[in-house]
């Protein structure tokens, strides 16, 4: 059994276009509406730990629609130094967050 | 209980001995606008057949029979049983099936594991998402702006107001949970413990210990059984 959002999302889900171990970095976009990327973490980089499955659309499922086609959801990891430049504690402090696959911009 | 031995002098009555005042009407305020609110919804629902007051009774009783004790006894299952551990980490929604646990259709698990080298903690900075299901109401400092923003900026800071200092070698590990899945924390078990039974061990595990902000509790303080609501 699955999650209601990651239920009737049909085949063939998408392929993920980032793996675990892919740099990335979160897009810095002044949305305006619902989206689930925190204002702290845009335009941070980070490392894809794990590839979270397919959901809907969040940002489409805020205004009563059906959110499809679904997006893929990551695990970022983000150094705590990366994130706040006087952050006090050791440099292997990390933060985990899940974003979707059109917030994620690949790193070279 | 009325004390008849007790001294009448201090106060008037006519029999004998002296009653309590009744005990005030819970419901004698006046509802708040967030109570009317949810009369006025459910009221809606009801009479536009959406839902039956049955329903919306059984499901307040699913939410209330959900308490740190439920994740408890999955965290003693996860410590004894090494199987089991790796399928609660690997399969959370399936791992909790086994013990009846329905999580729902709103949210997938993940759990994470505390070690010797990594210690997580969970927050939600978009709202205050929380693992209801396994855990049961968060507590409100949970959701209060002070955790949601100060557990991110500086969690170490955070975990030693609740009492919680670790080492530079051990890496912490924030999870803010954004979207669709929800997080509870496998915390480390104890020293002292080898052989305990599963029903002994989780009475050291504490709801905290399961977002993060705490440890298991050591062997020779077992904690006080606490309910989800208590901040």
């Amino acid at each position: 059994m699955v999650s209601k959002r990651a239920k009737g999302l049909g085949a063939p889900k998408p392929a993920p276009a980032f793996a675990p171990g892919d740099a990335v970095r979160i897009a810095s976009r002044p949305v305006v509406g619902h989206c689930r990327t925190p204002w702290y973490l845009r335009g941070k980089t980070g490392v894809v730990a794990a590839v979270q499955g397919t959901f809907r659309n969040p940002e489409q499922l805020a205004y009563h629609k059906p959110g499809l086609p679904g997006l893929v959801l990551y695990k970022v990891r983000v150094k705590q130094s990366e994130l706040w430049s006087r952050y006090a504690g050791p440099a292997r402090d990390t933060l985990e967050v899940d974003i979707y696959e059109t917030w994620l911009e690949p790193v070279r | 209980m009325h004390d008849h031995d007790h001294d009448h002098d201090d106060h008037d009555h006519g029999h004998g001995h002296a009653h309590a005042p009744p005990q005030k009407d819970h419901d004698s305020e006046p509802a708040g606008a967030y109570e009317m609110l949810e009369k006025a919804i459910s009221e809606l629902l009801i009479s536009k057949g959406v839902l039956t007051a049955q329903e919306i009774a059984a499901q307040i009783d699913s939410m209330d029979s959900r308490s740190p004790a439920l994740g408890a006894k999955v965290v003693a299952r996860a410590w004894t049983d090494p199987a089991f551990k790796r399928r609660l980490l690997k399969d959370t929604r399936g791992a909790l099936a086994e013990f009846d646990i329905d999580i729902g259709s709103l949210a997938d698990f993940r759990t994470v594991e505390n070690t010797g080298e990594v210690h997580n903690v969970i927050v939600c900075t978009l709202c205050s998402c929380y693992p209801k299901m396994l855990l049961g109401i968060p507590p409100a400092w949970y959701k209060s702006l002070a955790y949601r923003s100060r557990t991110v900026i500086d969690p170490r800071g955070v975990l030693a107001e609740f009492g919680v200092e670790l080492p530079d070698d051990v890496e912490v590990r924030v999870h803010d949970s954004t979207a669709d899945l929800r997080y509870i924390v496998l915390p480390m078990r104890p020293k002292g413990t080898r052989g305990w039974s599963e029903e002994k061990l989780a009475a050291l595990v504490t709801r905290d210990s399961m977002i993060g902000t705490a440890l298991a509790s050591p062997p020779e303080k077992p904690a006080a059984p606490r309910r989800g609501t208590a901040a």
